[in-house]
């Protein structure tokens, strides 16, 4: 007795003949093959090596750049300090309607920009006399006078120079908020600050959040990455450095971000996240579904496939 | 002595894998006819692809991670690593593509797709944490850049991907045993179930046992 016969779920029982098959050898072909256009590859093409970009590159080479971004994490106005999960409780985070799923899971690594950039480094420098004097005058404030520094030098700040070697604002009752930033530049020129915010009091260290974060505060990482073509409106999260192929698999994800709503969405990141775990929930369960379990036997490529067996037939 | 025997664990193991598995199924000498397209290739070329990633990826792991910014040979490891991967996807991607249109899923082969689905996924993410364990500009940015899609779903709270050391432990040692064990379960089925047959027109046949 056969059963009714559903032909995008079952298949026909084969009772047809069978050829020789030697699945050693094969396997072995193709490794054969796939190492050779490997190395081929990899001599004609290489492979990119952009060199990281350092603090010290940065404040080098864009001091008033760095040293804007120095203040922004002073006055709370970075974009981690205003992050939200997993770095603070500043924001919520973005949501996907109703779900607010980073506020949900919540802050694991508590970042205060003003401490962890700008002052834990400064106290970290051995004892010179104008900066002593300035965190001591910093910690002896109250939190609104802090505040009413950080202010007044913010105001300024906008016509901030780098002039023969050194930050210049013109502000007034800023406190110590000028020294601050003079040797914070001055240390992020030195290399120190790298070697500071990567080992956090460490020997040993394999983790670069607080030094990644720090720069991509900043304008010069964005910057370099436009001129290397790796810009989120130019398909950046699948590009490279240099004319390579890159991540080439995450076209589909890459292709919502130019795409409206969400090219100008501040939901972006968690819509395209939920709408590529959707489909690839679909993709998965794509045997379940009808309609699109049933393309293949519509559409007919596979005669293309099965063209032999198919003539064969005929 | 023989019930006893029955019962061990081993013994019923060994019984059930060969009943599910037969040596004849794990090394096929003979395959059906419709067996004979190049659509065909683009498995074994991934499993082909997939031994040379791991193979170079050995390699570079051998002197560390920063190794190949400094050597030539080093870089040429990482050029090896770099396009064997490419390779590995590309022909990922066919092989998927071709067995949707054979609708290889029929016949009770559900699992054997879906393992092939969640292979391609995992590996997405394998890839990705390279990238981001190179130590130099692409790492910087890319994984600047995907921190706010993985935050957003809360994911970030636990997989930092500004974290280089814990990126590379997944991408060295975890993802890859992940990919390893689907793609010998994905293999596993394919064996068993044998290759989809063709589709027919349903009054001409009976369905497949």
């Amino acid at each position: 007795m056969t059963k009714r016969f559903r032909p995008d779920v079952d298949a026909p029982e084969w009772k047809g003949g069978h050829s020789p098959y030697d699945i050693l050898k094969e396997g072995a072909i193709a490794l054969l093959v796939v190492a050779i256009l490997t190395i081929g590859l990899a001599i004609v093409f290489g492979s990119p090596d952009e060199p990281a970009i350092s603090l010290k590159t940065w404040s080098t080479a864009t001091p008033v750049d760095f040293a804007q971004d120095a203040l922004s994490q002073l006055n709370a106005t970075s974009e981690t300090a205003t992050y939200g999960p997993p770095y603070n409780n500043v924001s919520t985070g973005q949501q996907l309607g109703p779900l607010q799923l980073a506020k949900w899971v919540g802050v694991t690594m508590q970042i205060n920009t003003a401490k962890v950039f700008v002052i834990d480094p400064l106290k970290s420098q051995p004892a010179q006399p104008a900066l002593k004097g300035a965190l001591a005058q910093w910690s002896s404030a109250s939190s609104s006078t802090r505040a009413s520094w950080v202010a007044n030098y913010t105001k300024s700040a906008t016509k901030m120079k780098w002039v023969a070697g050194a930050i210049v604002v013109n502000a007034t009752n800023a406190g110590p908020v000028p020294e601050f930033i003079t040797y914070l530049t001055d240390m992020a020129r030195t290399g120190a600050l790298d070697a500071v915010l990567t080992q956090q009091s460490a020997f040993y260290t394999t983790n670069y959040t607080l030094p990644l974060l720090f720069l991509e505060d900043g304008t010069y990482l964005s910057n370099q990455a436009t001129h290397e073509h790796l810009a989120g409106d130019q398909w950046g999260m699948m590009n490279e450095t240099g004319n390579y192929p890159g991540q080439a698999w995450l076209w589909l994800y890459t292709f919502w971000y130019q795409v409206p709503p969400f090219n100008s969405s501040g939901n972006a990141d968690i819509l395209v996240w939920g709408l590529m775990m959707l489909l690839t929930l679909l993709l998965a369960l794509v045997p379940f579904i009808p309609g699109l379990r049933t393309i293949p036997r519509k559409v007919k490529i596979y005669r293309l496939i099965w063209k032999e067996h198919y003539q064969n037939l005929d | 002595m023989s019930n006893e025997m029955d019962r061990q664990w081993t013994t019923r193991l060994r019984h059930r894998v060969l009943k599910v598995l037969p040596p004849e199924k794990v090394m096929p000498d003979t395959q059906p006819t419709y067996v004979s397209s190049w659509i065909y290739v683009f498995g074994v070329t991934t499993v082909a692809a997939l031994i040379v990633v791991i193979a170079s990826g050995c390699l570079l792991a051998l002197r560390g991670p920063l190794w190949w910014h400094t050597s030539s040979i080093g870089l040429f490891v990482n050029s090896l690593h770099l396009w064997s991967v490419e390779i590995f996807f590309f022909a990922m991607v066919i092989h998927l593509w071709g067995k949707y249109f054979m609708a290889a899923w029929r016949g009770g082969r559900a699992l054997t797709w879906i393992t092939g689905v969640v292979t391609f996924v995992v590996s997405i993410a394998t890839a990705f944490t390279g990238y981001l364990s190179q130590t130099n500009f692409d790492a910087q940015w890319i994984s600047t850049q995907a921190k706010d899609g993985i935050n957003a779903t809360g994911g970030g709270a636990y997989f930092n991907v500004l974290n280089t050391g814990q990126m590379l432990m997944w991408h060295i040692v975890l993802l890859p045993i992940a990919i390893i064990a689907l793609v010998g379960l994905h293999v596993l089925l394919v064996r068993i179930k044998g290759v989809v047959p063709p589709f027919e027109e349903p009054a001409k046949v009976a369905v497949e046992s």
